[in-house]
């Protein structure tokens, strides 16, 4: 490469980019209280305003219905449901934020295992009025099983409950006696009202008596995307560049994403399945030479020595290497219509190698209402259990909670190629 | 009771939103190459593809794309954009495709109520057409999830049937960023590189890029009629009505696509900077402002991209 200038160190910083996820039981309010953070973080935009003014009148409200802003798809304004996750998108000028929308309905679990999967927070909502659920023990039993290291319960509702403190501590004690039997740490409660506003932009006036940060301003405050992430270096290596021309004829690109952990030029690396180690040549992005690359940069790799490397090998910190193995052990949500049962041979992609996998064992099948475990069976569409795989070829793998790149996997059905189970390595 | 909770005290965030967003788009980019086997890139000329461009430089250079630029041209576009699609194939090196909604017609596959009717929705009927043509089995393209209410369900890898119809209630759950692109022969999948990015973010990279663009989407002056409040360009596709009074008024395009369905808005944005600014302000949505075809209903988009559009 003839242009090789130093990636510029001067640039436009803002505070980075959060995904959070927003979740809850039917009619507590989800889609008013993100409707609320779009209205009031002047999201929402005067047309789509005015159209939701149009619809709210036709249906004979007096107020423009926020709760509109979510609506999606044409069966579900006809049914009035919500199918799918959504996603919702707002800036503050200082941060940028994703919301994934899981509905509240049936097929909850697949739904909330999805949007969480990518999710650095919860929002859990929970009606004042009705306090913690067994829909709220579900949702966050998930949350947390899918690592979201952040969760905040909103206690919605508050104008109906006369916005009282004891209604909140009471909600506030119970839950976190739940939590901690399932070894929750960090969750934050907020009392509010996405009808009025109270707290979630605005402090309103009606919550003297509660001191913390509204709802906005957790969220202006939270660790963005994996920035908190220490982990050990992981790259999956997804493409080969070997471009064999002219001014390129001894180019060896290995191009991916810094899973985790930092890499630097000098580095010593490992690459496995083969275990030849080598030393970090250069880190290329476009035209530029980055000293370093931090995790969840998509950057080419060049490496000091030429090992024969391809798609689906990982390349991987010498000092904190993950276990190469063709065994796994992991808790699994089953997405399919037709059950999960024994000695079912399915494909399983992980990072970037995609190898058979056979089912050789269901330990477990996990009870999501109770949070209790019956032993062996099959898994039925939205069940989660504990399985134990076969594979093909060895996978280079991390436990999911301590990466939730490298631990974490999906199963396909190879005569539909359907997505059929979202999995996660203990 | 003790404090009721704090606020996080986080470290600064070490990529931006920019940085996280075309991460994230460059490894989809990579995964359709490592994925797919025939996969092809839509470029219109339009400002969104101008920025799935510049990320398949960012995936893929020094080597060249793994994959041809193909755009399904309606006949109805501008000059200018036109110029710039094939500027801008040529300084990149790379093969473009053009395949033409008036070939459909000619085809007969194509079949149109009015000699000027609006073109946008056929360019469906092109786009199969050319995918059976060259057996494509992904297609790369810049739509995002904030433009419209029926995107923002759609999966970044999103499954097309041997119809090219889209299925909003069958769709496969997409956990992570483990993407599956596995189809039959005759399927199809397309590809959403920045369905999480939204207008403002769009325009934020193309200045921080420096990326260059058609001379349109910058305020220039034109000839326009006012019409059900939208401005309409006064074109030879698109002539006033009578009673319509044409003003020449200072405009630029937030969208360039057919010329019968897409609206300038008014404005005094002559760079990228002030463009940005302007777009950080703005209280009209992008296909609310500009685009003429999705307002006819409140499913009309949804109901194209069941029937294979983009």
């Amino acid at each position: 490469m003839s242009v090789r200038e130093p990636f510029p160190e001067v640039r436009f910083k803002d505070n980075g980019l959060l995904r959070f996820l927003t979740c809850g039981s039917v009619d507590d309010g989800k889609s008013t209280l993100i409707g609320r953070l779009l209205h009031d973080s002047k999201s929402i935009l005067a047309d789509t305003l005015t159209a939701i003014k149009r619809t709210s009148q036709k249906r004979g409200l007096e107020a423009a219905d926020l709760s509109l802003l979510t609506d999606g798809l044409q069966a579900e304004r006809e049914q009035g449901i919500t199918i799918d996750v959504a996603y919702r998108y707002f800036s503050t000028g200082t941060r940028k934020y994703i919301i994934a929308d899981a509905p509240g309905h049936e097929q909850y679990t697949r739904n909330m295992v999805t949007a969480a999967s990518t999710a650095n927070l919860a929002v859990i909502l929970v009606d004042a009025r009705k306090g913690v659920l067994t829909q709220t023990r579900r949702h966050s039993y998930i949350a947390h099983l899918i690592g979201i290291p952040h969760l905040v319960v909103a206690v919605n509702k508050m104008d109906l409950v006369g916005y009282s403190q004891e209604v909140f501590d009471m909600i506030h004690s119970t839950y976190l006696e739940f939590a901690a039997g399932l070894g929750i740490r960090d969750v934050r409660f907020i009392p509010l009202s996405a009808l009025s506003g109270d707290m979630v932009v605005a402090r309103g006036n009606k919550l003297d008596w509660y001191d913390g940060p509204t709802l906005m301003e957790l969220l202006e405050s939270v660790p963005a995307a994996r920035s908190e992430a220490s982990g050990a270096f992981r790259f999956p290596v997804q493409y080969v560049s070997r471009p064999r021309t002219e001014a390129q004829r001894d180019f060896r690109g290995y191009m991916g994403r810094v899973e985790s952990g930092d890499i630097r030029v000098g580095d010593t690396v490992q690459v496995l399945p083969c275990g030849l180690t080598t030393r970090i040549k250069d880190i290329r992005l476009l035209d530029h030479s980055l000293p370093v690359a931090e995790s969840e940069r998509s950057v080419t790799l060049l490496l000091e020595d030429e090992i024969d490397i391809s798609r689906g090998d990982m390349i991987v910190s010498l000092a904190a290497t993950p276990t190469v193995t063709k065994l796994i052990e992991a808790v699994v949500c089953w997405l399919a219509d037709a059950p999960l049962e024994t000695g079912r041979k399915l494909v399983l992609r992980h990072a970037t190698r995609e190898t058979k996998a056979l089912v050789a064992a269901i330990e477990y099948r996990l009870d999501i209402n109770a949070l209790k475990r019956t032993s062996g069976g099959r898994l039925a569409m939205n069940d989660i259990g504990s399985v134990t795989l076969k594979l093909a070829q060895p996978l280079c793998v991390d436990r999911y909670r301590d990466n939730r790149a490298t631990g974490a996997f999906i199963l396909l059905d190879e005569a539909t190629n359907n997505t059929v189970c979202a999995g996660m390595i203990v | 009771m003790d404090a009721h909770c704090s606020a996080f005290a986080p470290p600064a965030a070490r990529l931006d939103h920019l940085d996280w967003l075309e991460a994230e788009a460059i490894h989809i980019l990579r995964e359709v190459a490592g994925q797919c086997s025939n996969p092809v890139l839509l470029f219109s000329g339009g400002k969104d593809s101008v920025c799935l461009l510049r990320l398949a430089e960012k995936a893929f250079r020094p080597g060249m794309f793994p994959f041809p630029l193909l755009h399904v041209d309606t006949g109805h576009n501008y000059a200018e954009v036109t110029a710039f699609r094939d500027t801008r194939a040529t300084e990149l090196g790379e093969r473009l495709i053009v395949r033409s909604v008036e070939d459909s017609i000619a085809r007969g596959t194509v079949v149109l109520r009015t000699p000027g009717d609006s073109r946008n929705k056929h360019q469906s009927v092109t786009l199969l057409e050319a995918i059976a043509e060259f057996a494509f089995d992904a297609c790369i393209g810049g739509a995002r999830r904030d433009e419209e209410k029926a995107r923002a369900k759609e999966r970044i890898f999103s499954f097309r049937d041997e119809y090219g119809q889209w299925d909003p209630k069958n769709q496969r759950p997409e956990l992570w960023s483990l993407y599956n692109a596995r189809i039959h022969p005759g399927e199809n999948i397309r590809v959403f590189p920045i369905s999480n990015w939204t207008e403002l973010d769009v325009w934020e990279y193309v200045a921080r890029e420096g990326l260059e663009l058609p001379s349109i989407y910058f305020a220039h002056k034109r000839p326009v009629v006012r019409r059900n409040g939208n401005l309409v360009p006064v074109t030879a596709l698109t002539p006033p009505r009578s009673g319509e009074s044409v003003e020449e008024i200072l405009v630029r395009f937030r969208t360039v696509g057919d010329i019968t369905c897409t609206a300038p808005v008014a404005s005094v944005a002559d760079t990228l900077e002030k463009i940005v600014a302007e777009t950080a302000l703005s209280t009209i949505s992008e296909r609310g402002a500009t685009r003429l075809d999705d307002q006819t209903s409140e499913s009309s988009m949804e109901r194209r991209k069941k029937e294979g559009y983009f």
